[in-house]
């Protein structure tokens, strides 16, 4: 059995593919067998998070199209055992990700004994994003502490709950899961920014973590390694546990309460 | 939140506002996506039914669904013509 998992968000910018690279590579460190698909038709970046953009030589749509296999796609990663990553095609257009095709290669996946699928989305509520969300099982909303994050967040949910095929069909429906990131505890603190608290009750769905601003996530785009992997940082310990819960662990939440600075702190300097 | 704010008064903070503005606008949007199909129709036949008895223009018959805590209520408003007799 293989659990499908789309990393979505309707807005663009808020972290979806750093997201999605650190929760499969979460994935494959607990494990699982774990491929991870940049949607991202035309604009993939998946491979340059990955850190594998130079191994690229078949693509999603080859494979879809038939010009490739998958096993000739699919690029071992070279940080973590276990996972896999197949790249989105840069220059054909978007159509061609068909219904169909997406399918028959999620089917191919699971066959090949992968236990975890992840679906990076691109922005936007185009075809790209509709294909990357309509065979989710589960679905990870990444929302910032911002106005437009938000609403963009509750229409994708909208649309995952009348055009997944889970909804379609009429089965469990898609279970949804909230991921806050670039949140910074000092600003919600101080009333500039929504606390992940307001955000939970707008968007009435259960939290799966919160990753903190950091400076961490640059280094790691820098040098195409996930997030989840800049040992011993805030973000990488958040995104370790936001994959503890999603299988069901229970972890308390971190790096969210403001600490005030100490007096010594305050005189001398400091963060 | 500095004294200074502590004495002369706290303005609203900006987390604040755009909470509101944004229970506001996503139930506003969640009524709009997930509005019943039937509303229409219900309002066309409505107006059949009340047209029976009295004269209206099918704009002042007003069908609307809003959400109240946990519970949908559909609002209907009649706008009567001043000069409404039985036709």
């Amino acid at each position: 059995m293989s659990t499908i998992v789309t990393v979505t968000s309707g807005k663009g910018g808020v972290g979806k593919t750093t997201t999605s690279a650190s929760i499969a590579t979460g994935f494959a460190l607990r494990g699982f067998k774990t491929a991870v698909i940049d949607f991202d038709v035309g604009l993939r970046n998946l491979d340059l998070i990955m850190g594998c953009e130079r191994r690229v030589v078949y693509d999603f749509v080859n494979v879809i199209q038939g010009d490739a296999n998958l096993s000739q796609a699919l690029i071992k990663d070279k940080h973590t055992e276990n996972l896999y990553v197949l790249p989105a095609s840069q220059t054909r257009d978007k159509d061609a990700l068909t219904e169909e095709g997406v399918e028959a290669v999620l089917k191919e996946l699971q066959h090949q004994g992968f236990e975890y699928i992840v679906c990076d989305s691109p922005a936007g509520i185009e075809h790209g994003a509709i294909m990357a969300l309509t065979f989710a099982d589960e679905a990870i909303i990444v929302t910032n502490p911002e106005v437009s994050s938000v609403r963009d967040s509750d229409r994708i949910l909208g649309i995952l709950q009348s055009k997944s095929r889970r909804a379609i069909e009429g089965r469990e429906p898609v279970k949804e899961h909230l991921l806050v990131t670039r949140y910074s505890p000092k600003r919600a603190h101080e009333g500039e920014m929504l606390t992940y608290t307001d955000i939970q009750e707008l968007l009435r769905i259960p939290l799966l973590g919160v990753t903190p601003e950091s400076e961490a996530v640059l280094h790691a785009s820098n040098q195409g390694v996930p997030a989840i992997l800049q040992k011993d940082t805030p973000v990488a310990e958040a995104y370790l546990d936001a994959v503890a819960r999603f299988l069901g662990e229970t972890r308390p939440l971190r790096f969210v309460e403001y600490e005030k600075p100490g007096l010594i702190k305050r005189l001398f300097g400091g963060k | 939140m500095s004294w200074l704010s502590l004495i002369f008064g706290e303005k609203k903070s900006t987390a604040s506002v755009a909470k509101e503005r944004l229970q506001l606008i996503i139930a506003r949007e969640r009524a709009g996506q997930s509005g019943p199909d039937f509303l229409p129709d219900l309002q066309k036949d409505l107006v059949a039914v009340i047209s029976k008895y009295v004269q209206v223009n099918p704009e002042d018959i007003k069908v609307g669904l809003e959400k109240q805590g946990n519970y949908e209520v559909i609002e209907v408003n009649i706008v009567l013509p001043d000069t409404a007799r039985p036709a």
